[in-house]
Order: C-alpha cells, then structure tokens, then sequence
C-alpha cells in the first residue's frame, strides 16, 4: 500500500473531499437561507453534477489515457446508466403523473395500454442498481469483444464508437422505443419513497456522488499502479510489441474497456436524479467527444488532471453559456485546438512545467515536426515504470508535489 | 406563328395515338347514334320543357341541353342559373335588361313584360346546370377553365354528359386535365344504368394513372355488409378488377424503380459528402472531422453567390449555381490548405490527437458561421431548371434536381479520378501515400503536396456544399448531419479506395431507401450504422482492402 499515494497526497485528497462532501453540505442544510455562508441548492446540484462528469472523466483516462484507446462513445454508457434509473425514477412517479395513470405520461400520450417487456421489474430499486451496471456494462462487453478481437484499434476504434453513439441517439430519439422519445423522462418526484427535490435528498446524492468519485479515484489508482496497469500502458505505446512477448491483450482492454462504461454508467445515475432530467441529447456525438477534452485538458496519464480538468471545463461551460452564450462554442473549440497543439499534458503537465522551470529550464515535451511514420507517437509520453509522478491533487495547485512513491 | 405551327403539329399527331384514336371512334359512333336527337333538340321544343312543371322534364331538357353542342346552350344554361330564362307564350326566352330574347336565337324579341314569371331553378336543378355548363366548358381553349370544369365533373352522375367527355378526351392535349376527365368519364360511365356503358368505363379505367381510380375500383369490389357489391354486373366486376391489376401491376413497377431512383440519388448525396473525405482521410489518413463543416461552408457559398446574383445579375440568375461551384470550391480548398499548413501538419502521426483538433475547428466552424449569417437557415432558392421534375405514374415525381446531382457526383467523381490517376499532382499524391521517405528522396515536395492534397479533398467537399444547399437546408448544422455517414462510408468502402467508396456510398444510399418503406426513415439509418459496425468487426479493412504494405499503416 506504500505505492498508493503519497502521505501528503492522501492529505490533499482528504482534505478536498472534507470541504466537498463535510462542510458543503452543512452549509447547504444546516445554515438559513439569506445567511452569507449558506451553499445555495444550484451549487449542491452544480457541483454534484460536476462530480458525475469527473468520474466519467477518469473512466476516459483510464482508456484514452492509459490504454491509448479513443472512446468517442462514453456519453451513450453514462446515459444508458441514467436512463436505466431514470426508468426506475419513472415508476416512482406512481399516480401523480399529469394523467395519473400507472403509466408514465409519456406512454398514456402515445395511447400505450400496457408496459413493454423490457419495462418489468423495474420498480425495483435492486433491479435498477443491478441495470445500471449490467446495461451498459453488456453493452460495452459485447461491442468491445467484436471490436477489440478483429483487432479494430486507433482511429477506426473511435470512428466506429461515434456510429455507434450515433445509432443510439437515433433510436432514443423514437417514441416507439419507450424512453420517451424526444423529451426523455423527467419530471422525477420521489427516490425510495423519499421526495426527491427535498434538500436532504439532494444532499444524499450529492454526498453519494462525492464518495463514488473517491472510490472511482482511489480504485483507479489502484489499477495503473498494478501490474495490470503497466500493461495497459504498453498497450497504448506499443501493442504488437507486447503481443509478441505473448499477452493477450483482448482480456486487457476489454476489462478496461467494459470497467469504463460501467463506471460511466453508474456516474449517469447519480448525474439523473441530480438534474432531474435525462433525454438523448446527452447520447449525441459531440458530447462523448467533450469527454475526451475534460480529460485533454486535465492531462491524460494522471489521475488528478481529468477531475480538474472535468471541473475546469464544465465549470467554464456553466459561467460562458450564462455570461457570453454565443462565444462558448468558440472558447470550447479553441480549446480542443491549443490544448491538443500546446498542452498535450493538460493542466497537470503546465503546473509541473511551472515548477521545474526555476531548476532546469525544459523544452516544450512534444516534437513538432510532422512524423514521417504515422501512428507512432504516443500521445502523452509518460514514462511508463512511473504512470504518475505528478502527485499533486487537483485543488488548491500549490501543494505537496513531491511525487515520491 | 411557328410555335403554333408545331403544336398544331403535335396535336395531329396525338390523334394518331390509338387510345385517342379509340376515343374518337367510340365519341363518333355516339354521336352519330344518340346525339342527333339532342342536336337538333336546342329548338324551342326542348327550351320550353325548362318551365315545365314537373322537375323530372326541367332535369332532362337541362342535361340534353347540356349534351348538345350547340353555341347557345351556355347562353341558355347560365341563363337558367341566373334566374333570367322565362317561357311565354310557349316560347322560352331570355330577359336581359329589360328585353326579351329568344333563347333559341338569340334574336330581340322586344321589351319584357311586367310580372314575368322565370324558371325556378332549386337545389337539384342548379347541380345538374353546374354539370351541365362543366361539360360546356371542357371546349374552352383556357387550360384553367377546362381544369376547372373536368374537376367539376367527377361529381357528376349525368350520363348524357358522357359523350361531350369523350369527345373532350380526345381532343385534350394536357395531361392534368386529361387525367381528370378519363377519372371523370369513368366514373360518370361507372355510375350510369346502361351496363354496356359501365362494363367500358371499367375497362377505360385501366389506363389511367390517378391514384383515386385504384380506390374507385376497389370500392366498386368490396363486399357490402348485406353481401352484396356495390357493383351489381358481374361482367362489370371482371373488367374492374382486370383493370385494378393491370394499374397495380404498373404501379409496382414504377414504384420500383423510382425506389432503385431515391436509393442512387441519396448515394449520390453520399457520395458527394464522402468523396472529400476519400482523398483527405482515405488517401492522407488525416482524421478530419470539420470535413462536415467544409460541406457547410460550401453550401454557405452558394448562398451568398446566390445574394450577389440576385443583387447585380438577376437575368442570369438561373446560373448562379454553375458560378457558385468554382466559388465554393475555391473558399473550401483555400480554408483546407490554411488548416492543413497552420494546424494539421504538427499532428501527423498523432491521429487521436488530429480527431480532437479538428473536432475544435468544427466547432469553431459552425460558431462562426452562426456569427456571420444567423442561427437560422438561410434560404437557398433552386434555380428554375433545377425545380420540378418530371411526372410518372401514381402521382410520382423525379425531381430534377436530385437527377442533376446524381450527374454532378458521378462528374466530380470522374474529374477526381483524373486528378488522382492521371496527373502529375495525382502521381505525386499516390507516390508520398505509399512511400513518403522514398518520395521524398526522388524530389516531390511531399509538404506542398500534403497541402494540396488536403485542399483537393476539401474543395471537393466544397462542391458538395453545393449540391446539398439544392436539395436540403443550408444552416451551420448542416455538416453535422453527414459527418458520421461520411466517414461511414469511407470505412466501409475501404480506406484509400476511390471504387470502395463510390460503391459504399451507392450501396448504402439503395439499402437505407430500401429499407425505409418498411421501418421508417430513422430505424433505417439505425439499422444500416449498426450494420456497419457488425460489417467492420468482419472485414475492418472495409469492402476493398488495401493489400500490402500500406494495409498496416
């Protein structure tokens, strides 16, 4: 366990989750509204929602930044875990729905009688909390094991996971498919029995949210700090290579692979009940590929880096599309172009420039010039014996960076 | 006076025509044998049967008025309708203005009398007169009239009016009001006591392409509640249902091939979206996902090309978008050029990487299109030989400007295949493709040819641009919409394969139409992603696999 984290860093980490998941929620709960040190419901959900997407951030690190493999279809796991307990969040409503029938309103608009199949059990909480793993675990299984066994990899990999986000945007687009369609569901009243709009409740998932990216985080940690994580890095660096020395790496990436949707899915459950609503737009295109940038912009290869950049990236997205609507595609963009061009290690890479610039005064890490070969480079050139050597935890920037381990 | 020549011309030689000839045949043994009676019936006989007292004979006298061809009868007729036809003295006469006119003549009688008595005309009256003057009116040399008047008909159950109908057949050259009137003749024919009468319009009814004829007909064919058809005749029955196969059965094969049609042209749509991405990712293996936005801004083009026209040359306005294709092009492959030397050239070799980017540059892309012209879709105007299209059976169309695209994408297929296999650029495209160091080393300048090539494939994309702003919306989505059935095809077709992608394009256009009548559009498209998907996991190097070397890059 010495490898784990650095005493100091443990130190950070608690002391972040002590603030986020402590002392917010007292202020939220405990202080009257109107008083100055009272946390206001819109943070609770903002933050706990920023949570879900930084958890969704680590599972594409774990596959992008570790293992070298471009999911461009994160967003259609994390919504398959958001619908499968917003179906369960569906049934809750009971009678209370507009036309107060057993029905979600929804179904009683398109005149449907009776629940589909693929609808039983799940006014079970159990049976919801095993969908949301199952569901988008299965689907990743499968798709990962036809894909990863014809050997599909790099950019083939990512444009087929884009068809398959797109596939699945269009079907639950359609009424006939019994998600809702269009509006997807909404509307949520009770989780348990328990109002669901209620501030303890929030503050619950909230909480939950929090101790779900600690486990996410510390579970990731264990993995690239195992063996199994130093394989997935030879994945990424150099697959035939370690294909020769006789691993199979089908087993590897499609663990991972599957441990990344399932991560992401249950990141989706607990992001529903927070906003209160899921539909398909969060199955389009470009939001799976807005995942890979909360992880770019982190730096891939670290840990810390996809949180911070998770909450960077959507807490910019929040402040520009309320203050300068129009210019949010324009920053988002930009980013995507400099930080893929300037800062191939994310914000984890910038910091530790800024801190080894007074001592030895290092060239940008990434050559410029274009490649003769194409498809060698790897992405972030981290030394692979060392996954993690910037140890230092995502806020405040200024601490504990001595990465011993 | 040469125009008329030859529509005269024309017309003579429809007559020719034995289904017209046929009608004639059929309008000149009628006449010849009922309508003698009804001619010479426009007399003061027939006239004063108008203020009879008994309905029954005013119906008669105004459907053998309305069966004659004499000039007087419209005269006669609106009169009626227009409470202006009195009969005194045993004479049926018009009042206008205060005099009297004989209705047969049209001759001044004198002034009116006081407290003349007009015909009343009631409900049942005035809808034999609007049939009655319908069918007078199917002479009238207007188009729209005689439309009018043949519309007016189909109602109608006068089977003295059958005759006039024919006879207007056979002289009608439109094909929208001749296709009313066959549907009017029939059913006029249909509904008429005389079996004989019906048994042929059954029979009629086989060649007419309207789509109420098929309901008529099956209608006629269904079984009642009381078991019996609403059509007595049995003979009758035959011809109708021998004449309900013969225009399914002409249907069908119309439907086929206007399907084989939509399916070729939307493969011709995809062609041209993919087509660019076939030299940039295909050829170069550059991951360009603003590809779509460069369809975008070609459309954006022809827009404003479109502006300028309509502002400074709006007599040549119909050619705006032969001018807007250099346009488009231009803009396109120059924005691809600066993109591929400023951004692009220090992600070789870094393919994920390149994704990101150029997903960036989309987004930037479309915000700025926001910016420049609106949220909103701009209005894109065909030009009028792109508008339209030409008619077939059952009410189908093929539109002209989905032929003309089809055209265009097989063009700019060709004038790629040239640039590619028989060019000096193409050659030096081929060579840094499938050995860049050795390429080198023989003196291409590989850097100047990765810019062009990446123009070429944008430009291409450009021109795209300008067939889809004739066939969708133009708005800052619009790339979006085919970016990931562009690289769908290009995968499937097989990387660096001209052929693989024309028949990828082609072959999943025909599938998603043909898949379409029985799922629906989206679950087509569904379907055929998630086809796709499974096609790649069995052959990932797509239909045409690269062999050799290359294949491993």
């Amino acid at each position: 366990m010495t490898r784990f984290f650095a005493p100091r860093t443990w130190l950070a980490i608690l002391a972040v989750a002590a603030v986020l998941l402590v002392v917010l929620p007292v202020l939220h709960l405990a202080v009257p509204q109107g008083h100055p040190l009272h946390v206001s419901s819109f943070w609770i959900t903002l933050i706990g929602k920023f949570m879900c997407y930084a958890v969704v951030a680590l599972a594409m690190d774990l596959i992008w930044g570790y293992t070298g493999i471009l999911s461009l279809g994160q967003g259609v796991f994390f919504a398959l875990g958001g619908y499968a307990f917003g179906m369960y969040l569906m049934r809750q409503i009971g009678h209370d729905g507009v036309y107060q029938s057993d029905l979600p309103d929804f179904m009683v608009f398109l005149d449907w009688k009776a629940f589909p199949w693929y609808w039983a059990g799940t006014d079970s909480f159990v049976v919801a909390l095993v969908k949301i793993v199952a569901v988008p675990g299965l689907l990743a299984f499968i798709f990962g094991f036809f894909a990863f066994r014809s050997r599909i990899k790099g950019v083939y990999f990512s444009i087929i996971t884009q068809a398959m986000t797109f596939a699945a945007m269009l079907a639950f687009f359609r009424n006939d498919m019994g998600f809702g369609g269009n509006n997807g569901f909404t509307d949520f009243k009770r989780v348990l029995g328990i109002p669901i709009t209620a501030p303890g409740t929030r503050t619950t998932i909230y909480i939950l949210s929090g101790v779900y990216l600690l486990l996410a985080l510390v579970m990731c940690r264990y993995i690239v700090t195992s063996k199994l994580g130093r394989v997935l890095t030879a994945i990424r660096d150099q697959e035939s290579r370690l294909m020769f020395l006789g691993y199979r790496t089908l087993s590897y990436k499609l663990f991972v692979w599957t441990l990344a949707a399932v991560m992401s899915g249950i990141a989706g459950a607990l992001y529903v009940p927070q906003v209160g609503i899921i539909n398909p737009s969060e199955m389009s295109p470009a939001n799976s590929i807005e995942i890979a940038i909360w992880a770019a912009v982190g730096g891939r290869g670290t840990l810390f880096g996809p949180i911070l950049g998770a909450f960077a990236v959507n807490g910019a997205k929040s402040w520009f599309t309320v203050a300068f609507p129009q210019f949010w595609l324009y920053f988002l963009g930009l980013l995507f172009v400099l930080v893929t061009l300037f800062l191939p290690r994310g914000l984890m890479g910038l910091f530790e420039m800024l801190r080894r610039r007074p001592a030895v005064k290092e060239q940008a890490p990434e050559a410029v010039e274009p490649s003769v070969e194409p498809q060698v480079a790897a992405p972030a050139p981290l030394p692979a014996t060392e996954p993690v050597h910037t140890q230092s935890p995502s806020i405040p920037p200024g601490i504990a960076m001595e990465g011993k381990t | 006076m040469r125009a008329q020549v030859f529509r005269a011309q024309r017309h003579d030689f429809s007559l020719i025509n034995s289904r017209a000839l046929m009608f004639v045949i059929v309008a000149c043994l009628l006449w010849l044998a009922g309508i003698a009676s009804a001619r010479a019936a426009l007399d003061q006989s027939l006239l004063v049967q108008l203020g009879s007292d008994d309905p029954d004979v005013r119906v008669a006298a105004v459907r053998k008025i309305g069966a004659s061809e004499d000039p007087r009868a419209t005269v006669v007729l609106q009169a009626v309708a227009s409470d202006a036809l009195a009969v005194t003295n045993g004479r049926a006469v018009i009042v206008s203005d205060n005099n009297l006119v004989d209705a047969a003549t049209g001759e001044a009688i004198g002034a009116a009398p006081s407290g003349l008595e007009t015909v009343v005309v009631n409900n049942r009256l005035r809808g034999e007169l609007d049939s009655a003057l319908a069918g007078l009116k199917l002479s009238s040399p207007n188009r729209e009239t005689r439309l009018a008047a043949a519309k007016e008909l189909q109602g109608s159950d006068n089977d003295d009016l059958l005759p006039i109908l024919q006879g207007a057949l056979a002289k009608e050259s439109d094909p929208g009001v001749k296709a009313i009137l066959q549907l009017a003749a029939a059913s006029i024919g249909l509904k008429s006591s005389d079996v004989e009468q019906r048994l042929r319009a059954a029979k009629a009814l086989a060649a007419s392409d309207d789509p109420q004829v098929r309901q008529i007909l099956s209608t006629m064919l269904t079984k009642q509640k009381d078991g019996s058809y609403p059509e007595a005749d049995e003979r009758v029955r035959n011809a109708a249902q021998g004449s309900l196969d013969e225009i399914n059965r002409r249907l069908r094969t119309v439907e086929l091939g206007v399907s084989l049609f939509t399916g070729l042209s939307l493969g011709s749509v995809l062609l041209l979206a993919a087509l660019g991405l076939a030299i940039t990712y295909g050829l170069m293996g550059i991951i360009n996902m603003a590809h779509g936005e460069f369809l975008m801004i070609g459309a954006y083009a022809t827009y404003v090309v479109q502006d300028l026209f309509r502002s400074y040359f709006p007599h040549a306005f119909d050619w705006y978008v032969i001018a807007a294709l250099p346009v488009a092009f231009a803009v396109t492959a120059v924005i691809g050029m600066a993109l591929e030397r400023g951004v692009l050239r220090w992600l070789y070799g870094r393919p994920l990487e390149t994704l990101l980017t150029t997903w960036g540059i989309s987004l930037l892309l479309i915000q700025a299109s926001r910016t420049l012209f609106g949220a909103q879709n701009v209005e894109v105007e065909n030009p009028s030989w792109l508008s339209g299209g030409i008619q077939l059976a059952g009410g189908l169309v093929l539109p002209y400007n989905r032929i003309v695209i089809l055209g265009f994408a097989l063009a700019v297929l060709a004038a790629v295949w040239i640039v590619i296999n028989r060019t000096r650029l193409g050659l030096f495209v081929r060579g840094v493709t499938q050995n860049r160091s050795m390429a080198s080393c023989t003196g291409v300048p590989t850097h100047r040819v990765d810019m062009l090539t990446f123009g070429l494939g944008s430009g291409v994309a450009g021109l795209g641009g300008v067939a889809l702003s004739q066939i969708g919306n133009v708005g800052p989505d619009l790339g979006q919409n085919y970016i990931v059935d562009s690289f769908m095809v290009v995968v499937l077709g097989g990387v660096g394969q001209l052929a693989g992608t024309v028949i990828a394009a082609l072959g999943l256009g025909s599938i998603a139409k043909f898949l379409e009548p029985f799922s629906g559009a989206v679950l087509a498209k569904i379907f055929v992603l998630v086809m796709i998907i499974l096609f790649i996991q069995k052959r990932p190097q797509g239909l045409f696999a690269l062999k050799g070397r290359s294949a491993e890059a």
